[in-house]
């Protein structure tokens, strides 16, 4: 069984208007040093064992459904789960 | 002319659509829910506003894979008239009938207000009731509808004067050069973030909004119906 943590944030080009506003009020929170805030999606996958290529089926599921690559870059980490 | 106004779990302007069609407009209309395979009966197709399936993940993310889906696709390339509007554009351009994508209005609001439109092109089937370049105003409703896309797109709507409508004057939500809505190449996909449908009766402050459907009907039967 695998867990596979999928984070997903507007791309780099695309400005984040939530992300600008929790800047700003990080600065009236008189964190100054914040110079830039991304909003962005955590999504837990609990993947069971399978034949198919794990990160191909992972893949195809954040360019399908999980992201939309016009707007959002995503990454994902696989952590193997070891069940008894 | 026969349309079908498409119903997801989470859609609140089908009544409205509905209304517009059967009592302003006077032709034939019918619900359709999502899960319909078939939409061979209908000659044009209505995805109307709202939340459907909550907004989850994405405005329209979930949505986009509804059984009906692959039927409004046949429909688009068959050449029927299919008219997203509000949550409806949104689900078009998640399913990649139309380029781009939305994110949250530049202001975190949603916006629930009327608001002048300017029409670009009058030479769309959904358009020709229009004067070129003529301010309507049509009421808008809602969080995410700041249109976004890369240049390239961009570049391609406008060599196409494929952006049928502008915000006038200010700009709502931020939305990428004023954009309020657009078509795909072919012509006969239209999403747009402002409601037509709300705007088809004075006495509701405006009816700007009817000519849109008047003007599909108008171009359908110029080419669909034979005078003898």
């Amino acid at each position: 069984m695998y867990k596979v943590k999928v984070y997903i944030t507007l791309r780099e080009s695309v400005l984040d208007p939530q992300g600008a506003a929790v800047q700003q009020s990080l600065h009236s929170l008189t964190y100054n040093e914040v110079s830039d805030v991304r909003v962005g999606k955590y999504i837990e996958l609990t993947i069971k064992d399978t034949d198919r290529d794990l990160d191909q089926l992972v893949k195809e599921m954040c360019e399908k459904l999980l992201a939309n690559t016009v707007i959002e870059a995503y990454r994902y980490d696989v952590e193997e789960v070891i069940t008894q | 002319m026969k349309f079908a106004v498409i119903v997801f779990p989470g859609s609140n302007c089908d009544v409205d659509m509905y209304h517009a069609i059967k009592d302003a407009l006077g032709e034939e209309v019918e619900y359709v829910w999502h899960s319909t395979d078939n939409l061979d009966q209908y000659d044009g197709i209505l995805l109307p506003g709202g939340f459907s399936y909550g907004d989850y993940l994405r405005s329209g993310a979930i949505a986009r894979f509804s059984n009906v889906m692959a039927e409004v696709v046949k429909a688009a390339q068959a050449g029927k008239p299919v008219l997203g509007v509000c949550n409806g554009f949104q689900i078009l351009l998640e399913a990649g009938l139309l380029p781009g994508a939305m994110r949250r209005n530049e202001g975190l609001k949603f916006i629930c207000r009327n608001v002048a439109l300017k029409v670009e092109n009058n030479q769309s089937m959904f358009t020709t009731g229009y004067e070129l370049n003529e301010t309507i105003t049509i009421p808008v409703a809602h969080g995410e509808g700041n249109y976004y896309c890369d240049n390239e797109t961009l570049a391609e709507l406008k060599r196409n004067n494929r952006i049928l409508f502008t915000y006038d004057g200010e700009n709502p939500n931020g939305s990428l050069e004023q954009i309020a809505g657009i078509t795909n190449e072919q012509g006969n996909v239209l999403g747009m973030m402002p409601h037509p449908e709300r705007a088809v009766d004075s006495l509701l402050g405006s009816k700007d909004g009817l000519k849109i459907f008047q003007s599909i009907v108008k171009n359908w039967r110029e080419s669909h119906v034979i005078t003898a």
